[in-house]
């Protein structure tokens, strides 16, 4: 990418992917918030209040750990882990729930609307609502607020309203589309948090910005600790916005290897599972083109993955932009290599993963000892268990 | 001029706005959908909108959410609802717009859509979730077949947007009365009648058709003295094939009978 990497253009598009394919009804705020972000993004104020945010309320910059039980058990290369469950409420999701509030608060918002699948993303933007005085409203699919029912509690504690929706999968995808009912309805005074880097222009380049931190710090912290960049970069990717955070600063460095892992649920083979990319086909979905799973006629399918984060049928255009590029490669792990991961991680080195991440895990644990001992690999481990343990309990059958 | 303009410009020389009538095709059935659209042609419906369902339709409420899962349901597919376009169009005149989200018309290609809907009769084409900056290649593809690409405005467009939209819709103009999504409302928004006067202020324009919440005679009078060249009413319809899934005959009579009120509504 000689010349440097300026992308997405100014008509939201990263090569081919992208876009703005939304009700008419959404056009004009999403141009607001596009030139408001550009506005703010630069502006010397804004910047320093993000930054004060990140460190004292979120806890950054969060450590880069090398598991180092983790590498000699696997006897490849050096493995090093972005522990952004340590971040304030448990996961990475804090980073772009901080940057998007802020933001509207400087656009004379009074009330967030926010989709979740897992509830990370809910809990993050619930939080952030609570300490700058937005009404807050979080719509999560029927599924999932029976899988996550800790931290359905948890943003109703926070003051938010948690919205049960029932239409289509009721997961992620339903969510979405419910939150974009509501910000279309209630546009003039709410800001639609969206939680990953997917939907129409700006929000893939606004998430991404936001959730860059993330392999700014990895940068730093690994020039610091080992004096070069790593070989491979990993990341789990649902709608991919840690993913796209820990590859954005990297994108330049050819030599370092980046990889995002999708969930293969059941097997790419049964189609029950949630690898837009390297299962699905590029089509149009949430305001945005890119890759998504579809049947033969353009409908969205259902998708299953054991990780409700990952739950998704489509993925970030940024993302699809790097795969077609060549520049990040992406793969599929299934629930059950990724919860013997979650388990080899807690036991190796006392971390429980969220199980997002621990598909990211079952990847190296594939890859790390083919390579080389003074090979690194940095992982993203973009959130913590807890909220997984009875998913966890239940797949491994009673087995503790 | 379109079949769709030449509608318009008839209507009114007649004293009467248009008045454009939705079915989610395949609700429950393509063949129902076939019986119950002929009974609004009966009851005074001057177009038929006949909509392709999503999985996905973000641009509507529930009555057509429940609709489109209805017709998915019976396995309902793009290519179907140019079929009964055209099995309609053996017997009425009437012109035919396709309500599609872009996905499944992307999935079959601008062409390939546009050659088979052309040749199915089919007059005009709205996709909800194209506006006008994303839509350069699908005019094109439509202005070959012939087909109107019919565009939408809303309460938040701005003066500049509203001009690139005026220049672009073929047919009509979409208006969108109100902000949020599609289904039946008590009252009209008050945001229809200003969207409506500031389209009405431009010296070139396409038509102007208001839809999104127009539900009852009532609400087609307050569109008429604001203005409105024609009318879209949809949830309200599909929320009678909904009320009578188990009573086709009844249905028919409903949507005819409603359809012949509303017609009563757009004389001015």
């Amino acid at each position: 990418m000689a010349g440097g990497y300026h992308l997405p253009d100014s008509r939201g598009r990263f090569g081919a992917y992208g876009g703005r394919y939304v009700p008419e009804t959404l056009m004009e705020p999403l141009i607001e918030l596009e030139e408001a972000y550009k506005r703010l993004r630069d502006e010397r104020s804004f910047r320093e209040e993000l930054d004060v945010l990140l460190r004292d309320y979120a806890g950054r910059p969060t450590p880069l750990y090398y598991a180092e039980r983790l590498t000699k058990e696997l006897g490849g290369a050096k493995i090093y882990l972005k522990r952004e469950d340590l971040a304030f409420t448990g996961a990475h999701k804090i980073n772009n729930a901080l940057g998007q509030a802020l933001l509207a608060k400087r656009m004379g918002k009074t009330r967030l609307v926010a989709e979740t699948g897992a509830g990370q993303h809910g809990v993050a933007t619930a939080t952030v609502a609570a300490r700058m005085g937005f009404r807050c409203t979080v719509y999560m699919g029927a599924e999932d607020m029976a899988r996550q029912a800790v931290n359905v509690y948890r943003m109703r504690l926070l003051g938010a309203e948690v919205k049960r929706v029932d239409s289509g999968s009721k997961t992620l995808k339903d969510a979405i589309n419910e939150a974009l009912r509501d910000w279309a309805t209630n546009v003039r005074d709410t800001h639609y948090l969206l939680g990953s880097a997917v939907g129409p222009h700006p929000y893939p380049m606004i998430v991404r910005d936001f959730q860059s931190v993330i392999g700014r710090e990895i940068r730093a912290q690994i020039l610091e600790r080992e004096g070069r960049l790593p070989d491979l970069v990993v990341a789990c990717v649902g709608g991919g916005s840690n993913a796209i955070g820990t590859f954005y600063p990297f994108i330049e460095d050819r030599d370092v290897k980046l990889v995002g892992v999708e969930a293969g649920g059941e097997g790419l083979e049964t189609g029950r599972h949630a690898a837009s990319l390297v299962g699905g086909s590029p089509g149009i979905l949430h305001g945005m083109y890119s890759y998504v799973m579809q049947d033969e006629y353009g409908q969205i399918r259902t998708t299953h993955s054991v990780s409700a984060g990952l739950d998704y049928p489509g993925v970030g255009p940024e993302h699809a932009f790097l795969k077609e590029m060549g520049r990040a490669e992406y793969v599929a792990v299934g629930d059950r290599a990724a919860l013997e991961a979650f388990l080899t991680l807690t036991r190796l080195e006392g971390i429980m993963p969220a199980l997002e991440p621990a598909h990211a895990i079952a990847y190296i644990m594939d890859v790390a000892p083919t390579m080389r001992r003074d090979d690194i690999i940095v992982l993203t481990l973009s959130g913590r268990g807890d909220k997984d343990l009875d998913i966890v309990s239940r797949s491994l059958g009673g087995l503790f | 001029m379109s079949n769709i303009s030449k509608v318009f410009k008839d209507s009114l020389a007649s004293g009467r706005v248009v008045l454009i009538g939705y079915l989610t095709a395949g609700d429950p059935s393509l063949e129902q959908t076939r019986i119950y659209a002929e009974a609004l042609v009966e009851g005074g419906v001057d177009v038929l909108e006949l909509g392709v369902p999503f999985s996905d339709p973000v641009a509507d409420g529930v009555t057509i959410q429940a609709s489109a899962q209805r017709a998915l349901a019976a396995g309902t597919k793009l290519l179907d609802v140019l079929r009964l376009s055209s099995t309609i169009k053996k017997s009425l005149k009437t012109p035919i717009v396709i309500l599609s989200y872009l996905n499944p018309i992307y999935r079959m290609g601008f062409r390939k859509f546009f050659e088979e809907a052309g040749s199915s009769g089919v007059d005009g084409v709205v996709v909800p979730d194209l506006p006008v900056e994303e839509s350069t290649e699908f005019r094109e593809e439509a202005r070959r077949a012939g087909v109107d690409t019919i565009l939408l405005a809303s309460p938040t467009t701005s003066e500049d947007r509203l001009d690139l939209i005026l220049r672009a819709s073929q047919g009509f103009v979409y208006l969108v009365s109100l902000l949020g999504v599609t289904g039946v409302r008590r009252e009209l928004s008050p945001e229809a009648l200003r969207i409506l006067e500031r389209v009405r202020a431009r010296r070139e324009r396409p038509y102007v058709a208001v839809g999104f919440g127009v539900s009852s005679p009532d609400h087609v009078k307050a569109l008429v003295k604001g203005g409105a060249e024609g009318v879209i009413v949809g949830s309200a319809l599909v929320k009678i094939v909904e009320e009578n899934l188990d009573n086709p005959s009844k249905c028919l009579e409903q949507l005819r009978s409603f359809a012949a009120r509303l017609k009563e509504a757009t004389k001015f």
